[in-house]
């Protein structure tokens, strides 16, 4: 696995730097904001944050050209961010307002752009493997080079049908990315708890199906081997297998204590392998950008989301008339 | 001492087959697993094996001939064995076919009844269309076939539906036509291939996933439900889903309660998807091509029975029957019965004998359970002030149910009787021939009920 040194010494630039640690800060601030909103009654329900997994979709967006397409489970805020919808737009969608993706239809788990090419937004766990092996199918049979990132937590990957999805993704050679998420608990069960097999991504290897495990909290890494899967699939070579290794600071969703692990746990992983602080160190120890710099960019952010808020506030809530939209198409 | 051998039964369903080819000969000596003749079905072409040892005696059926119902003699075996007294007067060679299927029993003549009755009230061609005569299976291969042709985006998945040409034989010819990568063999993973079928769908292309039978798209429900019937109203109107799931519905014939299910009313209850429940070949047809062309998910359920059974069908360019559009086979002023799919032959055998009785049956097909045309089952409650429902699924929660409760908030007032629903029983499906013939709707049920709301 690629370390913080490896990542120093590479040949990255500083605007791909200051560019990573805008897109992890959004995805944090917006999150917490969330998380403010829901501790206020305007968001309901289920709300899973991406705190502390930034690192991830925000490395594999790098990787991404336009048509390239993406799926996710319901824990699906910083995936809309990293491919580009407008925070607006997702805010007001988990406060359930027409302004939202879905016109406040959807909510926190279920939102879609056909335009960014985001794909939901799934709320049964495992169910996007198929479906984003399907989007790949169709790109296959289309004849274009598009992939698609199929993402899926460490809990998904004890479901029959990702199983069957390896079997027929390798099989027809489909264009899809398989992203594990492994961040080391579904919901209260951590890997090992529920499976002797916990080196994910090699469950793969029995289809024909390559993979590697990579270290999720490192943006840089993340690029590196997402590039090589990206490739491999634009080669017409197949499925490829990403088994990131990362870490949810929050619970499960806001209604999880989270006893199932230690206080102590989650600070060392803050302190130690934060994804946002990593790439602030990039930028401040070789002088790359200045305290001030970053400030700025803390501002600009911080505005982003607040006015993200104001709107999920004012949006105003849907017609009772949509009730009865959209059933059919 | 003689033994005959009898044309067997080689599918559930199967009720006669083509003598296609005699590999023995008169005076041949033939030992136990030899293949002595290949018998041609609707589904397939079967070797057929001598179970017996001995010698043939007289080959009575001559090879292509058509039509050779199940059980006929087709061959007589000079016993030659050591104990003839020990050997039975008439044996039929593996596998044993029953006396008759259940569903022959209930089927005396499969194509008689409808023909006379459509030209008149068929709405779905011009007057003066040509028509031609063609089994459901037929017009359901032609349907995919066509609008295939029509758009490359439309493609076929599913188990067996290119090699093998189609459990069923629907797809018979498809994958030489259109290639390996539009009808895509699959490996046994519904629930797998169904949510790759979903996600293709979003991702710009029109797919037709067969179930070889319905009871294993149980195995893809949450697809099925979750994602392709949900996800257009959760993104707003922005992810439709346009897919069809086809494939054989109900009770074939002694193949247990694991594979004899309807499951049309569990369907029509979920709102986002659309339901096509057909009866004849016509609607077959141009239901099929309504529903490859539909943006959104169609269910579309058939029957294994119905397979073979032949219709007229309006020989046109491009036939299409739009949803939501019942088809009344035959009017009448005492009492309506609504049905679909099989239950159809149920219904309009049951409006044959009670002519015979003086009753005159209004019989309408509702083709379409999502959308239901309730304004032609109402408009024919109001003239006939009685209705009784015919289907062949479980009794609690069935199309019946829903229809009563809509006739009583919408024509109380007409019913001169309460509707009387005709199901299914409510136990699994039995596999001996006596109890599945009970646990299944029948004509007798609905005569009996017709009557029962006629107070006669």
């Amino acid at each position: 696995m690629a370390t913080k040194k490896d990542a120093a010494k590479s040949n990255v630039s500083r605007d791909e730097l200051l560019k990573y640690y805008r897109e992890m800060l959004l995805i944090r601030r917006f999150e917490e904001k969330a998380g403010q909103l829901y501790g206020m009654g305007l968001i309901g329900g289920f709300c899973h944050l991406y705190i502390g997994q930034e690192a991830v979709v925000v490395g594999l967006e790098a990787c991404a050209k336009a048509g390239d397409k993406r799926i996710t489970s319901y824990r699906d805020h910083g995936h809309m961010l990293a491919c580009g919808m407008d925070p607006k737009g997702v805010m007001a969608e988990l406060t359930g307002r027409s302004g939202g993706y879905s016109k406040g239809k959807g909510g926190s788990m279920h939102m879609f752009s056909r335009e960014k090419h985001f794909y939901g937004g799934h709320g049964i766990v495992g169910a996007q493997v198929p479906l984003g092996a399907g989007l790949a199918f169709a790109d296959k049979y289309k004849g274009n080079d598009s992939v698609t990132f199929t993402y899926f937590g460490d809990g998904a990957a004890n479901q029959g049908q990702v199983y069957e999805t390896y079997n027929m993704a390798e099989l027809w050679s489909l264009p899809v990315i398989f992203v594990i998420e492994n961040n080391q608990y579904a919901m209260g069960t951590s890997v090992k708890r529920s499976t002797k097999s916990t080196t994910l991504f090699g469950r793969g290897l029995a289809y024909g199906i390559p993979g590697e495990q990579v270290d999720g909290m490192d943006v840089l890494a993340v690029k590196a081997a997402g590039e090589k899967a990206v490739a491999h699939c634009r080669a017409g070579e197949g499925p490829y297998i990403l088994e990131m290794m990362t870490y949810r600071y929050r619970g499960h969703s806001m209604s999880d204590p989270a006893k199932y692990r230690t206080r102590e746990e989650v600070e060392k992983i803050k302190t130690e392998k934060d994804a946002i602080e990593h790439v602030r160190d990039l930028l401040l120890t070789p002088g790359l950008a200045s305290e001030e710099d970053l400030k700025a960019i803390d501002r600009e952010i911080k505005d982003l989301v607040n006015a993200s808020a104001d709107f999920a506030r004012e949006s105003p809530e849907p017609a009772p008339s949509e009730l009865w939209t959209d059933i059919y198409a | 001492m003689a033994t005959e051998v009898l044309m067997p039964a080689l599918s559930p369903t199967m009720e006669e087959g083509t003598l296609a080819k005699w590999l023995v000969k008169a005076g041949d000596l033939v030992k136990p697993g030899q293949i002595i003749a290949e018998i041609e079905t609707d589904k397939a072409t079967m070797e057929f094996e001598a179970v017996d040892e001995g010698r043939v005696g007289a080959l009575l059926v001559a090879e292509g001939t058509a039509g050779v119902k199940v059980n006929t003699p087709i061959l007589v075996m000079a016993d030659e064995g050591d104990n003839p007294g020990a050997t039975p007067a008439r044996t039929a060679a593996a596998p044993l076919p029953p006396a008759a299927t259940p569903a022959a029993a209930a089927t005396p003549t499969p194509a008689a009844a409808p023909a006379a009755v459509v030209a008149r009230a068929a709405p779905d061609w011009p007057e003066g269309t040509p028509m031609k005569t063609m089994t459901v299976r037929e017009a359901l291969r032609e349907a995919m076939a066509e609008e295939m042709r029509a758009n490359p985006a439309v493609m076929l998945m599913g188990e067996e539906v290119g090699e093998y040409q189609g459990a069923y034989k629907i797809s018979q010819g498809m994958l030489d036509e259109f290639g390996p990568k539009r009808v895509v063999d699959t490996p046994i993973t519904e629930m797998g291939f169904t949510g790759i079928a979903v996600g293709a769908a979003w991702g710009g292309l029109n797919p037709i996933v067969e179930f070889m039978t319905f009871n294993f798209a149980m195995q893809a429900i949450d697809h099925i439900v979750n994602s392709a019937a949900k996800t257009n109203y959760m993104s707003g109107g922005q992810l439709a889903c346009p897919i069809v799931f086809r494939g054989a519905n109900g009770a074939a014939a002694r193949v247990g309660a694991q594979h004899s299910q309807d499951f049309a009313a569990w369907y029509a209850a979920i709102p986002g998807v659309k339901v096509v429940m057909p009866y004849s070949a016509s609607d077959a047809k141009g239901l099929l091509k309504q529903a490859i062309r539909d943006p959104n998910p169609v269910i579309f359920l058939e029957n294994e029975i119905l397979y073979g059974q032949s219709f007229e069908v309006p020989d046109l360019p491009d036939f299409t029957i739009r949803f939501g559009k019942a088809r009344i086979w035959r009017e009448g002023q005492d009492v309506t019965i609504v049905s679909f799919g099989i239950g159809m032959r149920y219904a309009l055998e049951a409006a044959d004998k009670l002519a015979a009785d003086g009753i005159s049956a209004e019989v309408i097909d509702l083709r379409t359970l999502r959308p239901i045309d309730y304004d032609a089952v109402l408009a024919s409650v109001q003239k006939t002030n009685r209705c009784v429902t015919v289907e062949e699924g479980f009794p609690v929660g069935s199309i019946g149910d829903h229809l009563a409760s809509t006739i009583m908030q919408r024509a109380f007032d007409h019913l001169d009787a309460p509707v009387v629903t005709c199901t299914g029983k409510d136990v699994p499906m039995p596999y001996a021939a006596n109890l599945e013939k009970l646990a299944l709707v029948t004509t007798a049920d609905v005569v009996a009920a017709v009557k029962s709301v006629c107070y006669r």
